[in-house]
């Protein structure tokens, strides 16, 4: 009981003093919106681009809602010693940063139904399969945050984790499919799309949304809960090795 | 106890820390070195060494921040070197810097700190509102932490070392840096946490602050435990000696080896270049010493009896003067 006090107080105290400020909610619902806005105009297509938009949009306003916001709040934190007080609680290192990334992929979440919601307006999506899209809006989420959790362990300064999450989303924006099919890559940049957990997500929201999807969910699926993991026990692994000397 | 003795089994009974052999490395460079000790329940225990002696990694390797190279810790008798969180619910810690929220209020920052230790709603605003009570900081308890005096911050760090009423609070360089009510003030309050029970492991670089609150004092330098032992035993070898510090008008290198020179029976040293400290086993007769000086074309404008203190015992152990253990960090004496 007492650690889920303090788990569930900690991502309070996060979601209020990060998440819920003015500038973060304005953020969050701008850039879906430019975004949708901006490939809307650029397809040239009408209202009939929406439900093949609405996955890239919603993928990467879930992708630069949480990376980002983890990335720079842990390193803020980690920068002005706050981060010690949390390691020096009695609560194990993996409950701590689950409870640390919460806040994050509830904002991602969040980040993403910004877009569905305006998109109910301008088109149909009566034929959306959303016992897809939610669980892949969240595997999504929690795979942005334990990114952004892998860059705040490797940097140590706000700048660098601004920088080093750009690193990371914007070849994404190109490399996962979400408005380019990755067949249309050139063929030396294929491979890489398969290394991103983002590709996969994307996958499933274009399958859930519209039927394009180039792997079957349940692949997709798995390999999108085996990156997450895989990057929250790396996080973990490194927080070990670099923050606990 | 020596830093090379092994623990005293029927002490470690009572002991609510022991350590043995702690080591820790950076880059090569060792910054704490075998280091042995025990601290007793209850015990107000100082450890006493200038900047950079390995303070902070003691601390930071007791309370499960930084990983021994080598080395035990066992708090309350549960290892702390296998499993450095193993003592974590027992710990209060005030780290050298204050590191609470800015964003949030003293108020929440008090209530953070509580729920990290499990406390329920209730309990934690009640306990925020005692401690703002005792820190004097009623008043500013709904303004944020970041807005806060360097001296005010450090109340509020201390009160949420003892949020969860810990029975083991660490305290580092607890008055560094602030103004002399301040820290004057977080003495007090160090001093009631004591007395109430609190085991308190305190560092400092301030001979007088470990002096004036400690029961059992462990000089550090360069990373080893010189000595440890009581204030009183640490004080018995100058008990019987006397001090004379004498204030000159201008800087005179060669005085105190003239001095020496002319009175053979008295071991002088300069404390700084217009300060001379003059000691002896017996009474010091200052008129001849100032006439002396006087006959040098030197003005005595000063010549004040000292008591021997703890600063003696150290300057005498370590060989480190006092004014070289606060560079680098300066505040509340």
């Amino acid at each position: 009981m007492r650690q889920i006090i303090a788990l569930w107080n900690i991502m309070l105290k996060d979601l209020r003093a990060y998440y819920l400020k003015p500038p973060n909610i304005s953020w969050g619902l701008l850039f879906p919106v430019a975004w949708t806005g901006m490939f809307f105009i650029k397809s040239g297509s009408g209202m009939d681009s929406i439900s093949t938009l609405l996955p890239g949009v919603v993928a990467i306003s879930i992708l630069f809602g949480a990376t980002s916001m983890l990335a720079v709040t842990v390193t803020f934190e980690k920068k002005n010693r706050s981060f010690e007080r949390l390691l020096l609680a009695p609560i194990p290192l993996e409950m701590l940063m689950l409870a640390k990334t919460g806040g994050a992929i509830l904002f991602g979440m969040v980040n993403a139904l910004i877009p569905i919601f305006l998109a109910s307006f301008l088109t149909d999506l009566s034929q959306v399969a959303w016992t897809a899209v939610f669980p892949a809006i969240v595997l999504i989420a929690v795979a942005s945050t334990f990114l952004g959790l892998f860059i705040a362990v490797s940097v140590s300064e706000i700048f660098e984790a601004q920088t080093f999450s750009n690193f990371f989303r914007f070849p994404m924006i190109f490399l996962c499919g979400l408005f380019f099919p990755i067949d249309s890559l050139p063929t030396l940049l294929r491979p890489l799309a398969y290394v991103l957990p983002l590709t996969y997500g994307a996958d499933i929201l274009h399958g859930a949304m519209h039927g394009g999807n180039m792997m079957p969910l349940a692949l997709n699926f798995f390999i999108l809960t085996i990156f997450c993991a895989l990057l929250f026990f790396i996080s973990i692994r490194n927080i070990h090795r670099k923050w606990i000397t | 106890m020596t830093p090379d003795n092994h623990q005293d089994p029927s002490d470690e009974q009572e002991s609510l820390i022991v350590v043995d052999g702690l080591t820790k490395a950076f880059n090569g460079i060792t910054a704490v070195d075998r280091i042995s000790f025990d601290v007793r329940q209850g015990e107000l225990f100082g450890f006493l060494g200038p900047n950079g002696a390995g303070k902070t990694t003691t601390i930071n390797m007791l309370t499960g921040l930084t990983r021994p190279d080598a080395g035990h810790i066992r708090i309350a008798g549960r290892d702390c070197s296998r499993s450095p969180k193993a003592a974590q619910d027992l710990i209060g810690i005030v780290p050298d810097e204050s590191n609470l929220y800015p964003e949030l209020t003293g108020f929440d920052n008090l209530c953070f700190c509580a729920a990290l230790y499990g406390l329920r709603k209730q309990q934690r605003r009640d306990r925020a509102e005692e401690l703002l009570e005792i820190f004097g900081l009623q008043d500013a308890a709904r303004r944020k932490f970041g807005g806060y005096s360097k001296g005010m911050r450090r109340k509020l760090t201390i009160a949420a070392g003892i949020i969860h009423s810990p029975p083991l609070l660490f305290l580092d360089e607890p008055t560094t840096g602030i103004d002399v009510a301040s820290a004057r003030r977080i003495r007090q309050l160090i001093a009631d946490l004591h007395r109430s029970g609190t085991t308190i492991f305190l560092t400092t670089h301030y001979i007088e602050e470990a002096e004036r609150l400690c029961e059992r004092i462990a000089f550090l330098v360069k990373g080893r435990i010189i000595e440890v032992d009581t204030v009183a035993n640490l004080l018995q070898p100058v008990r019987t000696q006397h001090v004379l510090l004498l204030s000159i008008a201008m800087p005179a290198p060669e005085l105190p080896r003239k001095l020496a020179a002319a009175f053979s029976h008295l071991t002088f040293s300069a404390c700084s270049e217009e300060q001379i400290r003059v000691e002896a086993q017996g009474p010091i007769n200052i008129a001849p010493l100032v006439r002396f000086c006087e006959e040098h074309g030197i003005e005595v404008i000063e010549a004040r009896r000292g008591q021997p203190s703890l600063e003696e015992v150290f300057v005498r152990i370590t060989g480190i003067e006092p004014d070289s253990m606060q560079n680098g960090k300066r505040g509340g004496k």
